[in-house]
């Protein structure tokens, strides 16, 4: 009976074998649209609305992809993946780039044979308080007890900033966001860590939002970044331009509103951005104008980020760290030319 | 002819009030002695103390508006979040405006089961009706077919995917069993180790780590670029699963049927398929019918295991609206939901097994 089980298998393979050629690109203009991992749960970052219709700033960049190659942010299938089964998903070919708030490190980089792209959202640990515990740094939080996700990084953070600042605490560990979140407005711990993206949406849901604080220290650094595999240069190369062109169009100030206006910028560098004066397209094996098609139908990086997760939505994370080079953050786009 | 007469003039002596009518019911069922008495005490009590502000909660002052107003005042339940979301929590991801295919699926299922229920409408024509009710559903599921837009599997979620996994997981999982409770009993040695090395195998890990293999290991066998569809997966794994479970009552079964009825089969010439297709396996089914109905049941609700692997069946997509910030802190309604359709369910299949078992009890 297990091989009659075994042989069914076999037999649904056969069925669903895709076409395994040597480039990515080319894999996906064959088949016709770009897998893509996605978070599925993540306000803000991947996640259905009511609909069923994907929401977030990574699928957003997602969908800067599927435009980049196809000039069509519909040509997508996003693939729903947990933080257990997301890098084997990339590693067997279920997906082509995995868009899931995944930290760049560099054991992931090397040892799972993963690329990670330029990030597209610098996250970090913080701590969020009652107002009431009269705490003002994490310095203070001696003794308390924490409430923590299990089984991520975050865990693992918050037990070695405690140890290395000499201090005591008692981990109190829930497996779902949505249940931490009631524990700890229902007191049973002294604070609530995770990535300051999230403490933000914990935050909002609060019964009274104004009572809790998120303290300032940062104790980890989370580059989240799309990841793809090891191996395939030009497919990195493309990934890794669509995310940046949304950074380049907002240094440049190109949004999806101005951005036919600008198609006429006497400017070379927003001619050859654009593709006006073509070359970049060529380069990467793409349309000319896969950069204008990037603003014109998904936006710019700013207006990415107010979307999902910025001051429009119910999360209003500040840029901080996302802000550009020019505003005192980190993103940055090399020229594109 | 004698004539009997009776003295009027004394009035019947009726029972005492205490014994007949409420007072008497209550007296011999609820305070029966001093011990019964406390617990009925006790019970009105914790009734009194819990039925009516959970009737407050969830109905009086309860929010029923898909736009959530009033949901943040924290008094009664806000099923606004079942309401507002409840075309995702059934359908997924399934596109808005074809949801009225996966729909009419479930009411052909459900049609087809309320029918099969009656016994007398067992017939050759009903065994046609399921394989085209089923390949309608199919069509209307994956569409392609008569104008139908195709829908990929990877749209499906919610109810229907729950159902799909359930209702093909169990009625593939059945024959299967069957057959390994019979390898198991066999004389043949390959057949019986092989049998007996499945059952213990699977039977041996939670369905939660088949999952995992299914869906992370397994992929890695694989040459690159080949990839085994999700759901297909998860559905294999589920009815690996379930199948050596039922191998075991099955064989359970077998065992009670006396020698006798092997012998006076094996006298009347019959062949050894013959025995178990005539005289056995009728005998041996229906004595199992409770644990197979109750391993059916389980396998229902552990289908939502599949939540491991990120499928969207109905309790992933109720998840994933609660991760919304704007719904988060309603889980309890949400979930109260999902409890009601898994209880409707598995109260469906428990009642139905009730029902068999009466029908098919010959008095053996």
């Amino acid at each position: 009976m297990k091989k009659l089980g075994f042989v069914g298998v076999m037999v649904a393979v056969f069925f669903m074998v895709g076409s395994a050629t040597a480039g990515t690109l080319d894999d996906v203009k064959a088949k016709g649209y770009v897998q893509v991992g996605v978070n599925g749960d993540l306000f803000g970052f991947g996640k259905p609305d009511g609909k069923g219709v994907w929401k977030g700033l990574d699928v957003d960049t997602g969908r800067a992809i599927a435009v980049a190659v196809f000039g069509d942010p519909n040509k997508i299938k996003f693939i729903p993946l947990t933080a257990i089964t997301r890098f084997t998903a990339l590693q067997s070919g279920e997906i082509d780039v995995l868009c899931r708030n995944a930290t760049r490190t560099l054991s992931r980089e090397t040892a799972l044979g993963l690329n990670f792209v330029q990030v597209n959202y610098y996250d970090g640990q913080g701590f969020l308080v009652p107002k009431a515990l009269g705490v003002k740094s994490a310095k203070e939080l001696d003794g308390a007890a924490v409430c923590v996700l299990p089984g991520t990084t975050t865990e693992l953070n918050v037990a070695d900033y405690f140890r290395s600042t000499g201090m005591k605490m008692k981990p109190v560990v829930i497996e779902n966001t949505a249940e931490l979140a009631k524990a700890f407005f229902a007191g049973r711990c002294d604070c609530l860590t995770s990535d300051a993206s999230q403490l933000a949406g914990t935050r909002a849901v609060a019964p009274k939002p104004d009572d809790y604080i998120i303290l300032p220290e940062i104790i980890s650094k989370e580059p989240l970044a799309p990841v793809v595999r090891h191996g395939d240069d030009q497919w990195y190369d493309i990934v890794n331009m669509s995310v940046l062109a949304m950074i380049n169009a907002e240094e440049m100030g190109i949004t999806s509103k101005n951005i036919d206006e600008m198609l006429k910028s006497k400017d070379p560098k927003v001619q050859r951005f654009l593709g006006v004066s073509p070359g970049n397209g060529k380069a990467l094996g793409l349309d000319e104008k896969f950069a204008y098609n990037i603003v014109k139908m998904v936006g710019n990086y700013g207006e990415v980020f107010d979307r999902n997760v910025g001051k429009n939505t119910l999360l209003k994370i500040e840029r901080g760290l996302n802000a550009l080079w020019k505003d005192g953050g980190l993103m940055y786009s090399p020229p594109f030319k | 002819m004698t004539v009997y007469s009776y003295d009027n003039s004394v009035d019947e002596i009726k029972p005492p009030a205490t014994s007949v009518g409420v007072l008497g019911w209550m007296r011999s069922n609820l305070f029966s002695g001093w011990f019964n008495s406390v617990l009925t005490v006790l019970i009105v009590a914790l009734l009194i103390k819990t039925v009516p502000p959970f009737v407050k909660w969830a109905l009086i002052d309860s929010h029923w508006l898909p736009s959530g107003v009033g949901c943040g005042d924290g008094q009664g339940a806000c099923w606004s979040v079942v309401t507002a979301n409840l075309r995702f929590i059934i359908f997924g991801f399934y596109p808005h405006d074809l949801q009225w295919r996966p729909l009419l699926a479930m009411i052909i299922l459900v049609v087809l089961l309320f029918y099969s229920q009656n016994r007398n409408h067992w017939r050759k024509a009903l065994v046609w009706g399921w394989l085209v009710g089923l390949a309608v559903m199919g069509i209307l599921l994956r569409g392609g077919l008569f104008g139908l837009p195709v829908v990929e599997s990877s749209q499906w979620g919610g109810l229907p995917l729950t159902l799909l996994l359930s209702v093909f997981g169990l009625t593939a999982a059945y024959p299967v069993g069957v057959l390994l409770a019979l390898g198991r009993q066999s004389e043949m040695l390959v057949v019986k180790s092989l049998s007996v090395v499945y059952i213990e195998m699977i039977r041996g890990v939670p369905l939660i780590s088949l999952l995992f293999m299914s869906s992370v290991i397994f992929p890695l066998f694989l040459p690159e670029g080949v990839t085994v569809n999700k759901i297909l997966r998860a559905q294999v794994a589920i009815i690996l699963f379930t199948a050596a479970y039922i191998a075991e009552v099955v064989r359970g079964g077998l065992q009670a049927i006396p020698n006798g009825q092997y012998e006076a089969a094996d006298s009347l010439g019959l062949n050894h398929v013959q025995i178990m297709r005539l005289i056995i396996l009728p005998q041996a089914l229906k004595i199992v019918i409770p644990p197979s109905v109750s391993i059916l049941i389980s396998a229902f609700k552990d289908t939502s295991l599949v939540v491991i692997i990120a499928l969207y069946d109905l309790l992933k997509t109720t998840k994933s609206v609660l991760s919304d910030p704007k719904w988060m802190g309603f889980s309890a309604e949400a979930y109260i939901f999902l409890a009601v359709i898994y209880f409707l369910c598995c109260f469906f299949m428990s009642n139905y097994s009730r029902k068999l078992e009466r029908e098919l009890d010959t008095g053996l």
